[in-house]
């Protein structure tokens, strides 16, 4: 059935697919500049996909919008992390995954919940775009799964940002993007932001003498 | 429309001068003075509105990026008025942490900076007619806030500034998710893209977006906007990031942000509720009704357990807020004129009883040296204004007579008695648990025995007398003005008023 559409649509399609493919690498990888690298092609990925369904659908804004996100995310913030991560020596550091045939087991089940959840809306899609909706739901999920299983505030926030992409792509996907100046207002939040965690990494450092978030627990409800 | 681009230039552009020269000694006083000024501009906007009825939201390109109905005229004045009574507050406050050396000049700048910066963020997502530009300014009032929660620097502030980063910007981006799906639904029905995102357009046209997507979108948005709400499951930034920040923040998060985000949630709700309506087969048509009374009622009961096990001072009143906001949340699930009403009310007094008692709080904590309420002891010896302010804080906000909560809460007990009768039970037996956790803590903080050698502080109370006057005031009688706005807004929420 695939191959019935035109060579730009599958070739959006396995993009997708790959996509997908890099949000479970995200939480299976180990080292820290692994994991800044496989965010930057997913970076990438997104970037490229994009500039084909701005091709496909002749929406020229989209062009602007590749062009910002290979610029955030496939240059700026993999950069950002990997200065910082350089300056407080933690480059060499690996971040093991806990339990992570369960990881994996659960982020295939929550592709499975994604493509459900979806189900009603992608009737009223264009066929373009039918499946990446389901997709983009699923990296937004895989990318918070990450946020849970991981405890080194370097990887919590490559899951951040690469759940930021999840967003990203739906927008594009669902909709050919959002209006202008509130993908640009999007876009701004997300420089802030990274920045921030930049801050944070050193504050926490400062504070607890390692980067991992596991030790922030002083203020949990807990009985005496 | 002059008004407001004074209301929303004057914090913004504060916000840049207090970045770029915040270490100068009369920064403390230009946060005031600007704070002062913008509640100026809101007053002037709120009188315009009385005058012309709402602004903007029309079709033409200039006019409707923007939209100023009685449903956040009153918002965007009581924030404007919140933040000025709390900039007064944080005059001397700040100068006897900066003297206590709690904080360095530096970092005072960072304070006063964000402390505007959050403001303009507050008063665009409430001003702005574009839902995209809405998500962006609560994202911007995270990010705003963010560094101040950690301003103290100590390990339990870092924690509690990372908890909150990474809770809400988590749950703002499902947020995204679900604007884009609603954007989604809209871009069937709006040809036009610049148009498809604006709540105006969306309202006239909400009967015809597809059921499904919009229940989708709801749940989405609902869990978004409901982490910053403080909504149980998703509060546990709330109590972290209100007892660690700034005193004067906590005022301004607990009195304005979650406003704000519920003012968010209920915009969308009116959405959902128009086009649900409309297809009665697709799903229930109460749905996010229903949804908003589960999230708002569970609140509502687990804060208020949690207000008994306590031991900071400053924790057991955000935890307080959630349970307000459980409820405002509860009486705008539950629909009809006479909920909403009291959840817009509600909004109101909560806000000005809140702010006040933080701000009484600061100057407690300040008193006794620490915000452990096993060391708090014997304020109104100590310092008569601050002892009684708390009393009286406290004596409001548990909702007794003659102050505004008293009414707004019993509005909503009589309606919940007309509609849902079975309700009524959880929500009075929730009231009397957190009544029972105020009160056991507040009865020693204010009579109990002073320790040797505790001295008051010097203090401006103006502002809690102030805020405290206001919330009496509408407990007796709510100006008229004021009535006609609540009457409008509950007529666009719910689909008839009270009047």
């Amino acid at each position: 059935m695939l191959a019935f559409l035109p060579l730009y649509q599958q070739a959006i399609l396995s993009l997708a697919a790959m996509i997908l493919f890099t949000s479970f690498v995200l939480l299976a990888q180990n080292g820290v500049l692994a994991i800044i690298h496989v965010f930057a092609w997913q970076g990438l990925l997104v970037a490229v996909t994009t500039a084909f369904v701005a091709f496909d659908s002749g929406a020229g804004h989209l062009y602007f919008s590749a062009l910002m996100t290979i610029t955030l995310k496939v240059i700026f913030i993999p950069w950002l992390l990997h200065r910082l991560v350089r300056r407080l020596g933690i480059d060499r550091e690996t971040h093991s995954v806990e339990r992570p045939a369960r990881v994996l087991m659960s982020a295939a089940a929550l592709v499975v919940f994604c493509y459900y959840v979806a189900q009603p809306i992608q009737q009223y899609s264009a066929a373009l775009t039918r499946n990446t909706i389901a997709i983009s739901m699923s990296v937004v999920m895989l990318g918070m799964l990450m946020l849970i299983t991981r405890r080194k505030a370097v990887s919590q926030v490559i899951g951040f940002m690469s759940l930021e992409n999840g967003l990203f792509f739906a927008a594009v996907s669902a909709t050919h993007g959002m209006p202008m100046f509130v993908e640009l207002g999007i876009a701004f939040d997300v420089l802030v932001a990274a920045v921030i965690f930049g801050v944070f990494f050193f504050h926490i450092r400062d504070s607890i003498d390692s980067l991992d978030v596991g030790q922030l627990n002083r203020l949990a409800e807990r009985d005496e | 429309m002059t008004a407001l681009w004074f209301t929303l230039l004057i914090p913004f552009s504060s916000s840049v001068l207090l970045g770029l020269f915040g270490q100068h000694p009369a920064a403390r006083r230009f946060n005031f003075q600007a704070a002062a000024a913008a509640f100026a501009a809101s007053v002037w906007l709120a009188w315009t509105v009385l005058q012309n009825g709402p602004i903007g939201g029309s079709s033409d390109s200039a006019g409707s990026q923007f939209y100023i109905d009685s449903f956040n005229v009153y918002l965007i004045v009581l924030t404007a008025f919140v933040g000025a009574s709390t900039a007064l507050f944080s005059q001397p406050y700040m100068a006897r942490e900066l003297a206590a050396g709690h904080v360095t000049e530096k970092r005072l700048r960072l304070y006063h900076a964000s402390y505007q910066g959050f403001l303009f963020t507050m008063q665009l997502a409430l001003s702005t007619n574009n839902l995209g530009v809405l998500w962006v300014a609560m994202e911007g009032a995270t990010l705003a806030t963010v560094l101040l929660v950690s301003l103290y620097r100590t390990p339990q502030a870092i924690e509690a500034a990372w908890k909150y980063f990474i809770i809400c910007g988590v749950g703002i981006a499902l947020a995204l998710f679900g604007t884009v799906l609603l954007y989604f639904a809209a871009a069937q029905v709006i040809p036009d893209p610049e148009q498809a995102l604006l709540w105006s357009e969306l309202a006239r046209h909400s009967a015809e977006l597809k059921p499904v997507v919009l229940a989708i979108a709801f749940v989405f948005l609902l869990v978004g906007y409901g982490t910053k709400v403080g909504l149980v499951p998703m509060h546990s930034w709330l109590p972290d990031a209100h007892s660690e920040g700034p005193t004067p923040m906590s005022a301004v998060l607990s009195g304005l942000l979650l406003n704000v985000a519920l003012y968010a949630l209920v915009r969308l709700k009116i959405l959902t509720d128009g086009s649900l309506a409309a297809h009665p087969d697709a799903h229930d048509p109460h749905l996010a009704g229903y949804l908003m009374m589960g999230f708002g009622l569970l609140s509502f009961i687990v804060a208020g357990l949690f207000l008994h096990r306590q031991r900071d001072i400053k924790r057991l009143y955000s935890y307080s807020s959630i349970e307000h906001m459980g409820l405002m949340t509860f009486a705008f699930g539950l629909g009809g004129p006479l909920a909403t009403f009291a959840a817009l009310l509600h909004m109101t007094v909560h806000s000005l009883t809140k702010s006040a008692i933080f701000i009484t709080v600061g100057h407690a904590a300040h008193i006794a040296g620490t915000q452990a309420m096993s060391n708090i002891r014997g304020l109104i010896r100590t310092q008569p204004a601050v002892g009684w302010g708390l009393l009286i804080g406290t004596v409001a906000i548990s909702g007794f007579p003659p102050f505004g909560v008293f009414v707004s809460e019993f509005l909503l007990l009589t309606a919940t008695i007309h509609s849902q009768p079975w309700f009524a039970l959880p929500l009075l037996l929730g009231l009397g648990i957190a009544f029972a956790g105020l009160f056991r803590h507040l009865h020693p903080i204010v009579y109990g025995e002073q320790p040797e050698g505790q001295e008051g502080v010097a203090v401006n109370m103006w502002p809690v007398a102030v805020h405290l006057v206001l919330v009496l005031w509408l407990g007796l009688a709510i100006p008229g003005f004021l009535a006609h706005w609540f009457d409008q807004a509950t007529i666009l929420i719910s689909g008839q008023g009270v009047l």
